[in-house]
């Protein structure tokens, strides 16, 4: 069951690069499990990682400071790609619970609003002025207010942003969308029973 | 009373909406549900979690195609993992009473070929698989969405996915394409056009002269790649073409009654005249020339006698950051032709263009000739339908005289997690959808292109352009 999205302070994880797709997130080798957890190592497997299993010392996570930060700061059309859930599951397993950019591919962004990871969209100028704030000042702390739709800077500055009242509802008050679907049975009973099913897919 | 003009989307959503409450996405209603072994079994343990059972059994099918091995399918699978998967399908199927086309069944191949070849996409329907190539059945004028884990447990569940409804984007491809150029071509120049991120949001509708002009397989090539755009979904008004294509097939409606209303009811389908687009695109089917891909994304293709773009040239600052990115990951250089470039390994398959027409392009140029030295050629085609089917018009025949690797069907190195992958540093010429660091073996260099390409690179060992052996 979802656990409920509350308010947080963290610093910035800045990741400048554009299209960061699901397979940089995590490499499809991944994607042979069948459990949800463990997948915090195989986070940005490639990048972050040698051959030999060693860090790549460049790679923004492989460095100390960055060990409990919670917000990633990415760049434009972050996880595009495939389907895989797996993104969600290992970024949200190695700590991330929200991921701002100044756009998010449609499937991931479905993906991570059922795993408690707050996609956070914000204009290109905004979105430029948050990774030349972090270069001015890489310990920049902001909390991420879900309830207010807000980014709140140390300046006292409010960022606002939207996000799908339906999805907010959801994290805010921790609730399950199968069980939300399921309170409506009847409402699905009376559609079927007026839209015939199309195909049955029993060997003909 | 006149009635607004509706859009092929406006028409399959207002259908299928069982309820939109304010504030809410509408409650929409799946007519079929796709389950491969990759994307589902976390969605089967949530069922069990829950006490749930799936809703309806008898609109969902599965099959086994993303860790699958493609070799000799009477050996066990070595990766223990894959093996449990494939097993976990299996088992999730027999205790939810899934029908199954796995391992072993004539039916079995990639998700997004045996939908299709089943008769069990067809115009009008809600279709949805936790895959992003899902948009594939949107060929046949079906809104086809891919989707989540989470997603996938929902269907199953409830039979609906809660879903805001999306924009509609007109793709009009006009004109007539040139000897040589091919559906795959198509669409990778509206992605190098519009970007990889220039669909979100959105649902391609794709129309025009050479979208009409297209058999079933090549819309099925250009609704695949929606996703590499940015889009959800794409899809493409049903037509004659489309009707001849499922009439007959296995789970195709049955009797003259049934087929005629079922064709009544899809030629209602197309966008009315004067149905309004959020955005619109034209693009020059008689301008294009067979296209390839340079960079790590989609995005970032050209015409095959182009050069690859220069960073200076990029319109920002972080375009030109993505493309030197991609640039040194590819080893190539600014101002570089591709046509004449070593490639290491040449990959025919994939949802996108291993389908029986992809094969017969391809087998026409190979027909006899040999692969060049030093060169890996893999064919896989898409299902174990669509290998037979080669092997009895004697296509499988032409590519192992050529030299290529004949295999099982399955999603094979388009995903490369089943143990078909190039080597760091290695170039590939494929048909697949998609070039991303890594995407077909870890340092593993992609170069996207259509099956004519790809054979006539086989040819050759360098990318070639298919149109030079062509006979006139």
């Amino acid at each position: 069951m979802p656990e409920v999205f509350t308010s947080f302070t963290s610093k910035i994880i800045p990741l400048p690069a554009e299209n960061v797709d699901t397979d940089q997130i995590i490499p499809a080798r991944f994607l042979k499990t069948t459990d949800k957890s463990g997948l915090a190592d195989a986070l940005f497997r490639d990048w972050r990682y040698e051959e030999d299993g060693s860090p790549k010392a460049a790679f923004v996570l492989n460095r100390p400071e960055m060990d409990g930060r919670q917000v990633l700061l990415a760049g434009d059309n972050f996880g595009c790609g495939s389907s895989r859930e797996h993104a969600p599951w290992a970024l949200t397993a190695w700590g991330i619970r929200a991921v701002i950019s100044s756009s998010c591919a449609d499937i991931f962004r479905n993906n991570a609003l059922k795993n408690g990871l707050l996609p956070i969209v914000v204009d290109r100028a905004t979105h430029q002025r948050l990774f030349d704030m972090l270069a001015t000042d890489p310990e920049l702390e902001v909390t991420v207010d879900l309830a207010a739709q807000a980014v709140h800077l140390p300046t006292d500055e409010d960022i606002p942003f939207e996000v799908d009242p339906f999805a907010r509802q959801m994290l805010l008050e921790g609730t399950d969308e199968i069980g939300w679907l399921m309170a409506r049975q009847s409402a699905i009973d009376a559609w079927e029973a007026a839209h015939p099913p199309r195909v049955d897919t029993r060997p003909a | 009373m006149t009635s607004q003009p509706r859009t092929i989307v406006d028409k399959i959503w207002d259908e299928h909406v069982v309820i939109e409450e304010p504030g809410a996405p509408a409650i929409l209603g799946i007519d079929l549900h796709l389950v491969h072994e990759v994307t589902s079994p976390q969605a089967f343990d949530g069922l069990r979690r829950r006490g749930l059972t799936v809703q309806h059994p008898e609109r969902t099918i599965a099959t086994a195609d993303h860790s699958t091995p493609t070799h000799d399918r009477s050996l066990p699978i070595l990766d223990q993992q894959a093996a449990f998967q494939v097993a976990q399908l299996a088992r999730n199927c027999e205790e939810f009473g899934i029908p199954l086309y796995g391992l072993g069944s004539d039916r079995q191949g990639i998700v997004h070929v045996i939908g299709p070849e089943l008769g069990l996409t067809q115009p009008g329907m809600t279709i949805v698989c936790g895959d992003s190539h899902t948009a594939t059945h949107g060929a046949f004028g079906a809104l086809a969405i891919g989707i989540g884990t989470s997603e996938v447990e929902m269907v199953l569940a409830t039979q609906t996915l809660l879903q805001r409804k999306p924009r509609s984007f007109e793709v009009r491809v006009d004109g007539r394409l040139s000897p040589g150029v091919t559906a795959k071509d198509v669409i990778l120049a509206l992605i190098a056009q519009i970007g990889v991120g220039g669909g979100t949001g959105h649902v391609f509708e794709y129309g025009g002269e050479a979208i009409r002009a297209l058999t079933m397989e090549e819309r099925m090539t250009i609704c695949n790649m929606s996703i590499e755009g940015g889009a959800r979904a794409g899809l493409i008004a049903p037509d004659e073409t489309t009707f001849a294509y499922v009439d007959g097939r296995p789970h195709a409606p049955k009797g003259a009654a049934d087929w005629t209303a079922a064709v009544e009811r899809w030629r209602n389908l197309p966008s009315d005249e004067g149905a309004v687009h959020a955005r619109s695109v034209t693009i020059d089917a008689s301008a294009l020339e067979p296209m390839i891909t340079y960079g790590t994304n989609p995005g970032m293709g050209m015409g095959i006698s182009a050069a690859v773009p220069s960073p200076d040239d990029a319109a920002d600052e972080s375009g030109r950051r993505a493309l030197e990115r991609a640039l040194e990951y590819m080893d190539l250089s600014a101002g570089e032709p591709l046509l004449g470039h070593k490639v290491d390994i040449v990959f025919i398959g994939s949802c996108t263009n291993s389908r029986i027409g992809d094969l017969r392009q391809a087998a026409a140029l190979m027909k006899g000739r040999h692969v060049a030295s030093d060169l890996r050629v893999m064919v896989v085609p898409g299902s174990q339908q669509v290998k037979a089917a080669a092997e009895r018009e004697g296509l499988a025949d032409i590519f192992r005289a050529a030299g290529a690797e004949w295999r099982e069907a399955g999603c094979s190195m388009c995903i490369a997690m089943n143990g078909d992958q190039g080597a760091p540093g290695q170039y590939i010429v494929s048909t697949s959808n998609r070039n991303f660091e890594g995407r077909q073996g870890k340092g593993a260099r992609t170069f996207l292109a259509s099956p004519l390409t790809a054979a006539a690179t086989a040819l050759a060992g360098v990318v070639t352009d298919p149109r030079r052996m062509m006979d006139a």
